[in-house]
Order: structure tokens, then C-alpha cells, then sequence
């Protein structure tokens, strides 16, 4: 039996309350007598800081199986603990790819022997994710391994057909296709810069927001026509975010995700050619960060998701067009959103919670997250201190990679500390071990 | 001067000027019986094309021989590149060897620049993707000034057009950094398809125009034209749907025979130029690319010289801040 009594915390961002956790889930919340601490209480002062539900990741990329040098399960879940995750959602685009419930549940026991998250496999949409076949779906979500979210991501489901059957195929089991939306004919693989004025100077291959926007009218549609519902992973146009607030507005089942660097990151930074602003879909600019921090904060997009993309050091110092597409994101999700979502005034702490928290959970169907902080829920938790000044370090990072588009800059609001089911898993920027914990 | 020639707006005004002066001067050495001036000895110049490009090659090996640099060409294919090694890698790895400078050609954007932060030695981009060529646009101001520049060298007030697949040209892109420096006016004209993403705003803050119409271009609509420039359309382009077909294409913005006769009987002093290799029949008819208007070999052979001097500001000035003695026998050693 452990306990742990977080004192002078503030839940959701609201008055400060003290949190016993006991046995994994949330005894009480408010003021805690002293009769219902045990002698072996951990008590954690968390005077001034905010208490927020254990954030749940909708895109991880975790690279294992096949590319264990630039992440594993286990570098990824202490990247994730380390940022205040308690669940992520591991995409499907590994080598072999996530297409059958036995390299489904390959991964979820790898994540469960971690421990630090949980790690829910996302399933592909099509067999190895080549767009033309539908992968087992049916046994992936009846497996051990639950999948509910379909996704080919890293590449789209161009076709419509295809895209019709799989949305129609998912409704059996209550599942949800993320889709990449990226009209390969109208951005190709090469595609790696907002088609814009930028492009057309530095010669690079544009890629069009209409290339996103026309694969989310379309999915809409689809999903509108077969009654089934579909997610769009890191929307990064305002034509967009139209699209979506139209579909919402007539009652489809679209939901949609927004990356941190797309909320912070604008598509001048490619001016030097630096791989490490490299990302799909491509930075955009001013205009449209602007439109994505509006559309989160007004629940047009319900989620922020991280798209962490960890590449190997080689990968990514190759010319522009040859590099890796892909950043970091889970330990610095949570400043990003601190920085351009709280201190700007568009999101309370609540807010951040339903975003980063409670919005994916359900979008994913995942049992246990997401609950809020009620008593009787799961201790999924994470600390955040709203006011620390962190100046981010590129070198200090867990993840077994380096490309981290914010090195050397200065963002306020910090992870303390995360709670998986009662047991602390990250403290002050480190992992911390299953047997450490309990020791 | 500066370390690196990566982007036409690398040099200003002055600095263009003066290497186009220098290039004058090594213009000289070319036609002299011994063409070899000490200017470089003991440097080390490493043409490193990661794309072909005989010409462009051929051309900075000859400017560094002519100067005693000691020339080596590590061509990209075949090298350790195909092997997977990272384009930071091989050039650290030339870098250690104690070169002074990367002549580097590379089929992607911003290549020279990247490496240019990897690298200690000099880098001079021979062209990167379809980004930039800047000694292109200097060998093409270069041939311009002495063409139409008169007397005094001077492209101030001078009308170019520049026609073809503007898109996908770093010849394009140089040219008209190049030619603004210069005060040269620039008319941009290809069809919507071939123009460069943004290129209105783009086109306001370099000072250039744009038409889809080459006949009206030519015909004065924009001020008499004193040159244009024909660029290089790849038939590949058919593939990506950016024409109908070759033959529409040389209807609409080839110089043809017809447009080039219409176009002599109003400026008979009008300058021709093409970067080469042309399409002879597709962006420029035979009777054009022969014809006496045609700067095309000029072009090839002021390569040379202009080469000869952006290596001679890079390296032989590079040290100096002040006149020493080396400027000073470097500058006995080039004929005035
Ligand atoms: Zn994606």
C-alpha cells in the first residue's frame, strides 16, 4: 500500500487543494485531514503549482521496431514521462509497420515492461502502409492491444475509395481513422516547404496548404456519408481549421489534433536551410499559427497531439530535401502550450487539461485517462510549475535523438513532476525507473 | 572580400562591381599564349559535384589552373554519398584535409549553405538545386556589360528579359539579385505554370516584372528590350503537367525564327543569352542561338574569367584586410 499527499497544489489551475493518492487512484481531493495520512505518506509540497490530469499523447512516433537508434518504447516512454504524458499513442509507421494484432501487441507489451507510460499502438489504416489494401483492422482492435485509432501516418490514404472503406470497415468496433492529409499529387514526397513566396526564393519543393485542405473536405464528406468518424493529425492551414469548423457545424464526427511547433514554429526559420525545421506538414506562416491558436483555444481543434518525430543525427544532416521530416515533441509539449496558449490568455489550465488530456483520451477511447481529478479516477497525474523559465537544451533531452527545434530558446511553464496510476514516473526532467520508484 | 559565395545577394553592389572589374583583367590572361599567373599557388581547390555539370565544371578547373591553385574534381556519384553518408560527413571529411576552398554543385537547395556552416575552408556554390547559380549571373552581367553596357561597363537603366521555366531555374534567381545590383531592369516571362510560387510579392520587393506574354514583352510593352535571356526547359517538365506539349510551348515562349526576325527589325542591337545546354527547336530556334545577336559562347568564355576572379577575391584577398605585399604582387601578376 503507497500513498502519496500532494499538498497546496492547484487542480485544473484553481484554487489550491491538497490530493491523496491512494493505491493508484485519487482518494481525496480538498483539504485532507491528518488522520488520513498513514505513516508512510510521501507528501510533496506543491505550493503554487498547477495539477493537471496526465497528458495523453493522440501522434507519438517511437521508431521501434527497425529504428531503435533514433528512439525505443523505452527512450520514448522517459521522453514522454519526462513531459507530464501518461498514455501516447504509438504511430504505425515502423519497420515492420504496425499492421497485424501481433506487431500490435509486440508493442504494447514493450511499453507495458517500461512501465513509465502507457503506450497504446496505433493500428495502420492500410497493409504496410502502402494505401491500397486494408490491414487487419478487425483483429487489431479485438486483440489485447484494443486499437481503436487507424492511422497511416507519414503517409496519406489518397484514395478514396479506399479511405471510404476503412472509415466504413472501423464503425464495427468504434474506431477512428487519423488521416495525414497530404494530396500526394498535389505535394509530393519531396514536398518540404509552405508553398509560398519563401519557396519560390529558396527553390525548395512547396508543399500547398489546398493539399491538406482538399483531403479534409473530402475525409469530412466521407465520414458525413458512411456515419463514421475521422480524425485529422496536425492540421497546419486556416483553410483548415474552415473545413473542420464547416463539418462540426453540420454534426459530422470530425475531430482534429494541432502539433505544438505548429502552434509556435513559423515557416521563415527555413530561410537557413536548417533540417531541423523540417517537419510534416511544413511550418507555416504567421497567418496560419494564428488561425491554429484560435481554432484550439475556440474547440474547432480538440487536441494538441506532438507528432514527436525522433531522427538520428545523420538522418537530419543531409541537404534540406534530403533530410529526415520530423522534430521532438514530447518534452517540450507542455511549455509550448504554456507559452502561446496560458501566457497569452487564450487557454486556462483547464483548458490545457481538456486539450492535452481529457480531448485526446476520448478521441483515442482509452480507459483511464483523461478523467479529470476526481476521487475514484485513476492518479494520473502531472505537476506543472505555470511560472519557471526553462531555457531549452537540446544535449539534455532523454530521447535517444537530438532534433529539437527549440534548443537555446527561453519558454515559461515546466514539468515537475508525473504520476502513472499513483507511482511517480518523471521527476524535475528525469525518468524514473520502475525500481526506483518503489524503492 | 567575404569566406563563402553561397547567394548572388551575398555580394553588394560595390563588391559585384569589383569582381566583374577583376574579371576584366583575367579576361586578359585568357588570351594570352601562356595562360598561367602564380596568383593561387600552393591553394587547393576541390570542384565537389554532387550533379553533373561538364560546363560549369570544366570551367571553375580551368580558372583555378590558369591561377596555379592546385584543381581536384570529386564528382558526388560514386563517392561516399551513394554509400549513405551524410553530406555533413563528406564534406567534414574534405574539410580535413586542409583544402581551401569547396566548389560545390548539388541537386538540392541551400546544399552550399548548409555546408558552408559545416566547413572551415571557403565554399562557392556552383549551383544548388533550383535555388541559385550566382557566378552564372555574374558571367551573364559580365557578358552583358561588354555587349550593351557601353563605354563605361554599365547596366544602369538596362532591359532584360529573361524567358522560360522560371520555376526550377537558379540561373533565374541569381540573375535577378544580380541585375538589380547592377540597376538593370528585369521583365520575367513564362507561363503561370513556370512562375516561382509568390513571385508577385517577390517581384515587388526585387524590383522585376512578370508577363505570361512574350510577344508583347518583346514587341516594347514593358521598354525596349536591350537582351534576352532564353532559360533552359526540360522536356521532363511535359511529365509534370507544367505545358501541354514542346510544340505549344515553343509557340508560346520560344524565339523562334518569326519572333526573332520581328524582334532584330526593331532593336538590331538586341543581345541574346542562354546558359546552356540549349534545346535548339524548344526555347530557342537555330537561327537564334547562331544568329550575330548571340552572346552564347561569350557567355562560356567570360565563365572562365569571372570564375577566375570570385576565386582570386575569395582566396588571394581573403587574408588581407589592408594592401600587403601579397595584393600587391597579385596585382602586378594580373595585366591591368
Ligand atoms: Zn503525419
Amino acid at each position: 500500500m503507497s500513498s502519496t499527499l500532494v499538498t497546496g497544489a492547484r487542480p485544473l489551475g484553481g484554487e489550491a487543494a491538497d490530493v491523496l493518492v491512494r493505491d493508484g487512484m485519487i482518494a481525496a481531493v480538498g483539504r485532507v485531514p491528518a488522520a488520513e495520512r498513514d505513516g508512510d505518506t510521501e507528501v510533496v509540497d506543491a505550493d503554487g503549482l498547477v495539477l493537471l490530469p496526465g497528458l495523453v499523447d493522440l501522434h507519438t512516433h517511437l521508431r521501434e521496431p527497425g529504428r531503435e537508434d533514433a528512439e525505443t518504447v523505452a527512450s520514448g516512454s522517459a521522453a514522454a514521462a519526462v513531459g507530464g504524458f501518461t498514455a501516447v499513442l504509438a504511430m504505425a509507421n515502423t519497420s515492420p509497420v504496425t499492421d497485424t494484432a501481433e506487431a500490435a501487441l509486440r508493442v504494447l507489451e514493450l511499453g507495458r515492461s517500461c512501465g513509465l507510460v502507457d503506450v497504446q499502438p496505433v493500428g495502420a489504416v492500410t497493409k504496410g502502409i502502402e494505401g491500397h489494401e486494408l490491414a487487419e483492422l478487425g483483429l487489431m482492435a479485438r486483440s489485447r492491444a484494443r486499437v481503436r485509432v487507424f492511422s497511416d501516418d507519414g503517409h496519406c490514404v489518397a484514395d478514396a475509395r479506399v479511405m471510404r472503406r476503412a472509415l466504413e470497415y472501423v464503425k464495427a468496433f468504434g474506431g477512428v481513422v487519423s488521416q495525414h492529409a497530404q494530396d500526394p499529387t498535389l505535394a509530393g514526397r519531396e514536398a518540404c516547404c509552405d508553398e509560398s513566396e519563401l519557396s519560390g526564393r529558396l527553390g525548395l519543393p512547396g508543399w500547398p496548404g489546398i493539399a491538406e485542405e482538399t483531403i479534409v473536405s473530402r475525409d469530412v464528406m466521407l465520414a458525413r456519408h458512411t456515419g463514421s468518424r475521422v480524425h485529422v493529425a496536425h492540421v497546419s492551414t486556416a483553410g483548415t481549421v474552415e473545413v473542420v469548423r464547416w463539418a462540426k457545424a453540420q454534426g459530422i464526427a470530425v475531430t482534429a489534433e494541432v502539433t505544438p511547433h505548429h502552434l509556435l514554429l513559423t515557416s521563415d526559420l527555413l530561410a537557413g536551410y536548417d533540417p531541423v525545421y523540417k517537419v510534416n506538414p511544413p511550418l507555416r506562416p504567421a497567418e496560419d499559427v494564428e488561425a491554429l491558436r484560435a481554432a484550439l483555444a475556440d474547440g474547432t481543434i480538440d487536441a494538441v497531439a506532438t507528432d514527436h518525430a525522433p531522427h538520428a543525427r545523420h538522418d537530419k544532416e543531409h541537404a534540406f530535401v534530403d533530410a529526415a521530416f520530423g522534430m521532438l515533441g514530447l518534452e517540450t509539449a507542455l511549455p509550448v502550450v504554456s507559452e502561446v496558449m496560458v501566457r497569452s490568455g487564450l487557454l486556462d489550465w483547464a483548458g490545457v487539461a481538456r486539450v492535452m488530456s481529457s480531448a485526446p483520451a476520448r478521441i483515442a477511447g482509452l480507459d483511464g485517462h483523461g478523467q479529470g481529478l476526481q476521487v475514484g479516477s485513476p492518479a494520473n497525474l502531472v505537476l506543472v510549475d505555470p511560472d519557471r523559465a526553462t531555457t531549452i537544451d537540446a544535449a539534455a533531452s532523454v530521447s535517444l535523438s537530438r532534433n529539437n527545434p527549440y534548443d537555446g530558446r527561453t519558454l515559461t511553464g515546466a514539468v515537475v513532476g508525473t504520476w502513472l496510476r499513483g507511482r511517480r514516473t518523471a521527476s524535475e526532467g528525469r525518468p524514473l525507473l520502475a525500481e526506483e520508484a518503489w524503492a | 572580400m567575404r569566406r563563402h559565395l553561397l547567394s548572388s545577394a551575398d555580394l553588394s553592389r560595390a563588391e559585384t562591381e569589383a569582381v566583374l572589374t577583376t574579371a576584366e583583367s583575367m579576361h586578359d590572361v585568357q588570351t594570352r599564349e601562356v595562360k598561367k599567373i602564380p596568383t593561387l599557388r600552393g591553394r587547393t581547390i576541390i570542384n565537389l559535384f554532387f550533379e553533373d555539370s561538364t560546363r560549369t565544371r570544366s570551367s571553375f578547373e580551368i580558372a583555378g589552373k590558369w591561377m596555379s591553385a592546385d584543381t581536384i574534381n570529386i564528382s558526388g556519384k560514386g563517392s561516399s554519398t551513394s554509400k549513405g553518408e551524410s553530406l555533413r560527413d563528406t564534406v567534414r571529411t574534405i574539410d580535413a584535409m586542409g583544402v581551401d576552398a569547396l566548389v560545390m554543385r548539388h541537386a538540392a537547395s541551400g546544399a552550399a549553405h548548409q555546408v558552408a556552416r559545416w566547413v572551415r575552408c571557403s565554399v562557392v556554390n556552383a549551383g544548388d538545386g533550383t535555388h541559385e547559380h550566382p557566378t552564372q549571373a555574374l558571367l551573364d552581367a559580365y557578358t552583358l556589360r561588354r555587349q550593351i553596357g557601353g563605354e563605361d561597363r554599365s547596366l544602369e537603366g538596362k532591359h532584360v528579359a529573361i524567358v522560360g521555366d522560371l520555376t526550377h531555374s537558379r540561373v533565374f534567381r541569381s540573375n535577378v539579385i544580380t541585375l538589380a545590383r547592377l540597376g538593370a531592369r528585369v521583365t520575367a516571362v513564362a507561363p503561370p505554370t513556370l512562375m516561382p510560387s509568390g513571385v508577385g510579392p517577390w517581384s515587388k520587393a526585387e524590383g522585376f516584372e512578370t508577363s505570361y506574354d512574350l510577344d508583347d514583352v518583346l514587341s516594347g510593352s514593358h521598354g525596349d528590350v536591350d537582351a534576352v535571356m532564353m532559360l533552359r526547359v526540360q522536356r521532363e517538365r511535359m511529365s509534370g503537367g507544367y505545358f501541354p506539349t514542346p510544340r505549344e510551348y515553343t509557340v508560346g515562349y520560344g524565339l523562334t525564327r518569326p519572333r526573332l526576325e520581328r524582334l532584330l527589325d526593331a532593336r538590331p542591337d538586341v543581345a541574346i543569352l542562354h546558359p546552356g545546354p540549349m534545346n535548339r527547336g524548344l526555347e530557342i530556334a537555330a537561327d537564334a542561338a547562331d544568329s550575330a545577336s548571340s552572346l552564347v559562347l561569350d557567355q562560356v568564355s567570360a565563365g572562365v574569367a569571372v570564375r577566375m576572379a570570385v576565386l582570386y577575391h575569395l582566396l588571394a584577398g581573403a587574408d588581407e584586410t589592408q594592401p600587403t605585399s601579397t595584393t600587391a604582387t597579385t596585382s602586378t601578376e594580373v595585366p591591368a
